[in-house]
Formats: structure tokens, sequence, C-alpha cells
């Protein structure tokens, strides 16, 4: 028995030991450890760090309008981006699993921008904003073409937006279209015979048997336009005058380029209340809107 | 139900195409200025070129030092994905088939880690990676995206084994191979599935990732192709001449992995996803 129970643990720890310790050494240690950083007046400089209590997080709700004017444009941004890129994303999906000859060639070029990293996709854009709009609006004399692309915080809010569901929508077709396919056909049919028209067929059969797929595709969605980094870096730098900063961007300037790094770690747990309840609530109240078929 | 190609499916083919050929004009526009001259570029960023200017990507693969940044990036990259899905299969195996409470908890533990987000930690995780002395390595680089990639992994893994049968396990024992032996000979093979699923997320992820290669990474020639990227921009700015074709080659390897891996990486979001 206790030998038996020697090479239980010792099975443990051959196969549960490394994935645990890479874990515990770069997730467990720091998001403790920022828990306590979030409490002093750490400077990023080892050796001299103080213990300041609440100051932190009274610094940021009474003294800090710049991280919620990036916590407010991050909001807007989220809201508008999932409801789009789902709509996208699923009107691809809808068409897509139609017998369409090109299917599969549709499919994949729709899916294309989400391989590319959300940098390099940035700096594309950039060059489509900035020089491609303008030749467009040459050409065509439309004033959509003519505006001041990424110049101002309006159209730079909206130029983030269209690279958003150009580079993700993609991704969640992919998604709705493994949910469409397993919608049974016999329920689709029998609608059909009972004289149902497209749009009550959508609404009333099709979304609801999909709903977990709205679940994962709102998920996704909300935690990549919440967390956005790379694509205002690359795309905006935050500007015009900080207008399109996100709360990621906000969070890593207070620490490495203010040098604040107590105050940078705080707006960090703060950054990660604010995503686990809005994630968990988003879950939660979709998860009860899922039937069986 | 099998129908007939109708009018209306080939209304919808057309609007799809047309879609699908706005959804491509961004690469359009990339790719037809990469071989432009600059004057060129500025007159009429729409039209066919008149000249190719091959030389721009001679340039571009000069001062960005692209060999070296590409081999940065698929070192980093394959190393990574290959360690990662092999401990958290190890993990994740282990977890399912001994089903203790402490397994239990720490799978628990490995779930809830997902809701954190990268920003939340990596102040405290710099710290981290500069006590081990594994700053400006890529060493630090690799084992930080062990301990990043673990919780999505190990969850995938898990709801995967959960789906294979005992018996073969059992039958392999009864023949005398040992537990390690159970997994690397029979498991890991039948894990192949999400294997796959398990690699393709880890490499879009890692070979895009841009903030934590900068965090760690701060000497020019352990860049990535990203890191790379952004430094060329910084220093060239506007100069499209050079930028685009830059841009050109950036994305070349990773939109070839998607061309050649094409069914994978989709079948492997739709499993990613349905599991998460």
């Amino acid at each position: 028995m206790s030998k038996r129970r020697l090479s239980g643990w010792g099975l443990q720890l051959f196969f549960v030991g490394p994935v645990l310790l890479f874990f515990t050494v770069i997730m467990v240690i720091p998001f403790f450890l920022g828990m306590y950083y979030s409490l002093t007046d750490w400077n990023g400089v080892a050796g001299t760090v103080n213990w300041v209590g609440l100051a932190n997080f009274k610094t940021i709700f009474t003294n800090d309008p710049d991280f919620w004017s990036s916590f407010w444009f991050t909001t807007r941004f989220t809201l508008v981006g999932i409801v789009l890129t789902n709509v996208v994303g699923f009107f691809l999906a809808y068409f897509l699993t139609k017998a369409l000859k090109l299917r599969n060639i549709l499919r994949t070029i729709f899916f294309m921008p989400n391989v590319i990293g959300g940098l390099l996709l940035g700096f594309i854009w950039q060059f489509i904003f900035i020089k491609g709009f303008s030749t467009m609006y040459d050409v065509t004399g439309w004033s959509f073409f003519g505006l001041p692309w990424l110049g101002d915080s309006v159209t730079g809010f909206w130029g983030i937006t269209i690279v958003f569901i150009w580079q993700t929508a993609g991704y969640l077709m992919v998604v709705y279209i493994s949910s469409l396919t397993n919608v049974p056909t016999e329920i689709m049919e029998a609608a059909e015979i009972d004289g149902a028209n497209r749009w009550q067929m959508l609404r009333s059969i099709i979304v609801p048997l999909i709903m977990p797929a709205v679940t994962i595709c709102l998920f996704l969605a909300i935690s990549w336009a919440f967390k956005m980094f790379d694509l205002n870096l690359s795309l905006t730098k935050g500007g015009p005058f900080k207008s399109t900063e996100s709360v990621a961007m906000n969070v890593y300037a207070e620490a490495f380029q203010n040098n604040r790094y107590g105050l940078g770690t705080a707006k960090a747990m703060l950054f990660f209340v604010i995503v686990a309840i809005i994630t968990i609530v988003q879950v939660a109240l979709t998860k009860k809107k899922e039937v069986e078929a | 139900m099998q129908k007939r190609y109708s009018g209306r499916l080939f209304a919808t083919e057309i609007i799809m195409v047309i879609v699908a050929l706005l959804f491509l004009s961004p690469f359009y526009f990339l790719l037809v200025n990469s071989v432009k001259t600059f004057g060129e570029i500025m007159s009429n960023s729409a039209s066919w070129p008149t000249a190719f200017q091959w030389s721009n990507f001679t340039k571009a693969w000069e001062l960005t030092r692209f060999p070296q940044a590409f081999t940065n990036s698929l070192v980093i990259t394959v190393i990574s994905v290959v360690i990662l899905a092999l401990l958290s299969a190890m993990g994740a195996y282990r977890m399912v088939r001994a089903n203790t409470l402490f397994n239990r908890l720490l799978f628990f533990l490995f779930i809830a880690a997902m809701v954190i987000p990268f920003q939340s930690i990596m102040i405290p995780l710099m710290r981290i990676v500069n006590e081990l002395g594994v700053n400006n390595s890529k060493l630090g680089l690799i084992i930080t995206y062990l301990g990043l990639g673990a919780p999505m992994s190990l969850f995938l893994f898990h709801g995967f084994v959960k789906s294979i049968p005992l018996e073969i396990e059992e039958a392999a024992t009864v023949d005398g191979c040992t537990s390690i032996g159970v997994f690397f000979r029979m498991v890991l093979p039948m894990l192949r599935p999400m294997i796959m699923t398990v690699v393709v997320l880890n490499c879009l992820w890692i070979w895009n990732d841009y903030l934590l290669p900068s965090l760690i990474l701060q000497r020019p020639h352990m860049r990535t192709i990203p890191l790379a990227t952004f430094s060329f921009f910084g220093e060239y700015t506007k100069q499209w001449d050079i930028a685009l074709p830059a841009l050109v080659l950036g994305i070349t390897p990773i939109i070839a992995f998607f061309l050649m891996l094409q069914r994978y990486i989709v079948e492997g979001i739709a499993a990613g996803s349905v599991k998460g």
C-alpha cells in the first residue's frame, strides 16, 4: 500500500509537476505579488517599496481623468465592437453554410486577416487610412473617404472599429459555421413546411439553437475588445490626445513610461476585477438562453 | 437537404464575392504599393505599378534584418508550442485519470486563471523574470509562454482526455506497460486531434505576440517579427516604399503557414471554441 502511494505521488509529480511549476511562477505568484504592489508606491526599482494602503486606488478614483477616459473609450469600443463583429461574423457564417460554389475559398478569405497579428494589421491599415482612402476619395469623390481618418477622436474610434471587425469577424464566422452545421435539418424542414419565412426561421429556430456559439463568440469578442493593445498601438498610438487610448495601454504607460509601478499594478488589479465581472455576468446571462434541440 | 443551385443562391454567391473582394482590398493596396517608387505611391496608391521596384524588398529585407527576426520568431514559437503541448497534455491526463480532490481544485485554479488579463500580471511578472535572471533571453520568453499558455491548453486537453475510453489503457497495463509508458505509447497518439488544435492556437498567439517580447527582449538582435516591424516603423515613419515591403515580409510566413495548414487551423478553432 505505502509503495503504491509513493508511486502515485511520483506520477503526480511527473505528470502535473512541470506544468504546475510554470503556471505558478508565471501566473500565480505575479498575481498575488500584484495585489501586494498595488498597495505600495513601488517605482520599479527594487528595494524601495513603501506600503501606502489604498492610496493608489484613491488616486485612480479621484484624480486620474486619463484612466477614466481610457476606460470610457474601451467600454464604448467594446460595446460597438462586439455587436458589429458578431453580426458580421454571424451573417458571413449564415451565407457561407449555404451551398455556394465558392464557399471554401470565401471562408478562407474572410478568415485570413485573423492569422496576422494586431500590430501588423494596424500598420497595414495606417497606410490604407492615410493613402488608400485619400486615393479613393480622389477617384470616387465620396466624402466617406475624405474624412480625417485617425486624425480626430471620432474617426479614430471608427477607424479602430473597422479594423477590429475586419480582423475578428472571420474567427467568429468559423465558430458560428461549426454551430450552424449542427442545427438539425429536420427542424428546419419542418418549419419550412409550416410556412415559416426566412426571418422567422432565423429568429425563432436558428438563433436559439446556436446560443452556445453566441455565448462563446460574445465571450471572445468581449475579451479581445476589452484587452485591446496591439491594434491601438500601431494604428493610432492611442491618439490624437489619448482619445483612442485603451485601458491596457493606460496600464502599460503608467508602469513602463511613468515608472509608477505601484499605481500601474493598482490599475491592473482594477482592470482584472472589471474584466472578470463582465465576462462572468455575460456567460451567466447568455447561458440561460441556451436551449436543447 | 440537397437543393438545386437556384437563382437566389447565385445572387448570394455574387454578393459574397463582392464582400470578399472588399475584405481583400487592404491586401491589394499593400501588395501593389510595396513594389512602387515613393513618388508613385504618393501620386496614385490604387493603380497597378508602372514598373516593379523589387529593390524595395531588398532594402526592407536588410533594414529589418529579416532573416534574423524570422529565425528568432521561429525558434521561440516552435520550442514554446511543442513543450506547452506536451506538458499540458501530461498535466491534463493525470488530472482526469487521478480524480482526487487536489487535482479537482488544481483544475479549477487553472480555469479561473483564464479570466486574468495579461496586463494584470505583467508588471510583477517582469520583476520575477528579472529575479530569475532570464530577462533579455529567449529562454525567459519561452518559460513565460509556458506559464501563460498552460490554462487554455490544459483545459482543451482535459475535455478531450475525458472522452478517451479507459479500457485501452487498462489492457496496456495488463500487458505490462508502465503508467508512463501507457501515456506516451497509447494516450499521446490518441490525443493527436487535440494536439493539433493546441499547437495551432498557440502558434498563432505566440508568433503574433508583441507586448510580452517587447518587455522581455530588449536587444535588437533578439527581435521577433512583430518587434522588428515595430521598431522599424519608429525609424522609417511614412517611408512607405520600404515600410510596405517590410509589412509584406512580416505577414508572408504566417499567411503561408495558414494556407498550408488551413484545414487544421479552422478545425482547431472550431474544436477549441466549443470547449471554451
